[in-house]
């Protein structure tokens, strides 16, 4: 009677759960592949053509003077971001590790860019990083002067340098969250293991070195995953930024302008594609690893 | 606790030891103190910004204090985001609502009524998480419009709830995880079938889940920028859309465009400030820490 009831329940739920499958498997897996579709076409016009060009969008595509800037664009953006973000948010999460009077404050205050859209992001970092001289002289550029130093162009400057001062404002975004990794990192190590390297007369550097931080390597594997996943995706600070600025251009605001603006629908589904290879090489072997980590436990 | 081996380990470097460990903790306050003014200058900025009055404005007295307060920067940028505003309510709000009331139902049967091929199911919704949208865009505006729904405040719901999905099973599912299978177990004892074992033994524990996801997902929807760019038209334009719209024209001042930010953040800004804690939650889960 019991087992009955059990089994019962169970079709209850995979009926109840039904829906969100079917939602997943359209909406994921089928505009996926959908989308692979478009890229395979000879689609460019606002109506549809789903006539088959094999791989030549892809082959146009990678011969692309504005592609390979993109690709260029962000190994740069991904470069100085991941570091960026990795290197604050290490720094802020041993400056909170041990506890005092005050912490939880300054924890909150570094997460709470975290809650705040990229748009706003982008759009009080544009007036910040306004590269207008002169009269017009303002923002970082002013501060820097009373220092002496020379204004700068920040995201204006020629490419691929101008994306590199873009990561700026997303590491402000996202130091925050590694912060936040790290500190669950740093609490999850038992305080015995410290103790033990500084009774062997470890200096407090040396414990961070040959005891701390190697502890903390899956947590700054997870760290890097994310960060660099949301790297290859970024497009809302950038339109923020500055719009549509070639100099800027990545592979999102590519598929978007192509698609949207040029009704290049094929290019579009290319760039989208290659797009979403670039995030599945670095998120599908995290998944497995998390998810197997998560079934050892 | 930390300090009791380190005295009796080194009575002869005692004092120097003292002296650094205060060197150290100025260093550690003073570096604090320096990230808190970097992640504090673009609010700063916009806040002094929206309280000057329209004369004090300019680009070349960015960093000088407003003479007395003065809201015509934030009542003019009200002015025009106020529809966008609301729009962003009527998104929000309803969208973070159904999330999570399916996010509960999903992470309920993966965590407490697993089936064969459960744990592949969740894997495989996980991954519409990390996906970049771009790769599904074009089907879905074409849905969109073949559903009638294009330009709708209804259709970019539908949107935030169906891709929703993952992130909201992911937090209820690990929530869950944390309740202990008796209960389950017990209520079936009891004669309790799937829906009653949910309604009076699993709802009751579920509200920080609930804050949790709703926080979350109201926070991700407010803030969202691609899915409301292709599926908006100007009337039902959420915030986010029309503040870079307003940024990047040159009608709107600079002082009006830093002002709008400021309203643009501050309703997340709040339930953040208020309800940190279980932000926190929903950031870390993203992450796949549990």
């Amino acid at each position: 009677m019991q087992v009955r009831r059990a089994f019962q329940g169970r079709w209850v739920a995979v009926g109840m759960l039904a829906p969100s499958m079917l939602a997943v498997a359209i909406f994921v897996y089928g505009f996926i592949g959908w989308t692979a579709r478009v890229s395979l076409s000879e689609w460019r016009g606002l109506l549809p053509d789903y006539t088959w060009a094999g791989l030549a969008n892809f082959v146009d595509l990678f011969a692309d003077r504005r592609f390979h800037i993109d690709l260029v664009n962000t190994l740069v953006f991904t470069s100085f971001f991941v570091v960026g973000a990795v290197t604050v948010g290490l720094l802020l999460a041993i400056l909170l590790d041990r506890q005092f009077r005050g912490d939880s404050f300054f924890r909150s205050l570094f997460l709470f860019p975290l809650a705040i859209s990229l748009v706003v992001t982008g759009v009080a970092w544009r007036w910040l990083m306004n590269p207008s001289t002169g009269e017009r002289l303002s923002g970082l550029n002013l501060l820097l002067g009373t220092f002496g130093i020379d204004p700068l162009a920040w995201h204006t400057s020629d490419q691929p340098w101008g994306i590199a001062f873009v990561a700026l404002p997303a590491v402000w975004q996202m130091a925050g969250f590694t912060m936040a990794l790290f500190l669950a990192g740093l609490r999850a190590i038992p305080e015995e293991l410290k103790e033990a390297a500084r009774v062997d007369g470890a200096s407090e550097l040396q414990v961070y070195r040959g005891v701390i931080l190697p502890l903390l390597r899956p947590v700054l594997l997870s760290a890097l995953i994310i960060l660099g996943h949301l790297s290859l995706k970024v497009f809302d600070l950038i339109v923020a930024m500055s719009g549509k600025d070639i100099r800027l251009d990545v592979p999102s605001i590519y598929m978007w302008t192509t698609t949207f603006d040029a009704n290049n629908y094929a290019r579009g589904a290319a760039i989208a594609i290659v797009l979403l290879i670039m995030v599945a090489v670095l998120v599908v072997p995290y998944l497995a690893w998390s998810l197997r980590r998560e079934a050892e436990v | 606790m930390t300090s009791v081996p380190v005295t009796i380990a080194a009575p002869r470097g005692a004092g120097r030891r003292a002296w650094a460990r205060s060197l150290g903790r100025g260093l550690r306050f003073g570096l604090l103190l320096a990230c808190a003014a970097f992640f504090l200058l673009p609010i700063w900025v916009m806040l002094i910004t929206g309280l000057k009055s329209f004369d004090e404005v300019s680009l070349a007295r960015m960093w000088e204090l407003p003479s007395g307060i003065n809201l015509d920067n934030f009542a003019a940028a009200f002015e025009r985001l106020a529809p966008n505003l609301l729009n962003s309510i009527l998104l929000a709000v309803p969208a973070a609502a159904i999330s999570a009331v399916i996010g509960s139902m999903n992470g309920y049967i993966l965590s407490k009524f697993k089936f064969p091929g459960s744990d592949l199911v969740f894997t495989l919704f996980l991954v519409g998480m990390f996906i970049p949208y771009q790769s599904v865009l074009i089907p879905l505006v074409l849905f969109v419009q073949s559903i009638g729904l294009s330009g709708s405040l209804l259709g970019l719901i539908l949107v935030h709830v169906i891709y929703g999905i993952p992130i909201t099973t992911l937090i209820f599912r690990n929530y869950y995880a944390t309740v202990p299978t008796e209960i389950v177990e017990s209520g079936r004892v009891d004669g309790a079938g799937f829906f009653g074992i949910y309604r009076h033994l699993i709802l009751p524990l579920s509200i920080p889940g609930f804050a949790v996801v709703l926080i979350w997902q109201f926070t991700q929807v407010w803030n969202e920028f691609l899915f409301a760019l292709v599926l908006t038209r100007p009337q039902t334009w959420p915030v986010t859309v029309a503040l870079n719209n307003m940024a990047g024209t040159q009608i709107v001042e600079w002082n009006v465009q830093m002002a709008g930010a400021l309203l643009a953040a501050l309703p997340t800004l709040v339930v953040y400030i208020l309800l940190g804690r279980y932000f926190l939650r929903g950031l870390m889960a993203g992450a796949l820490k549990g």
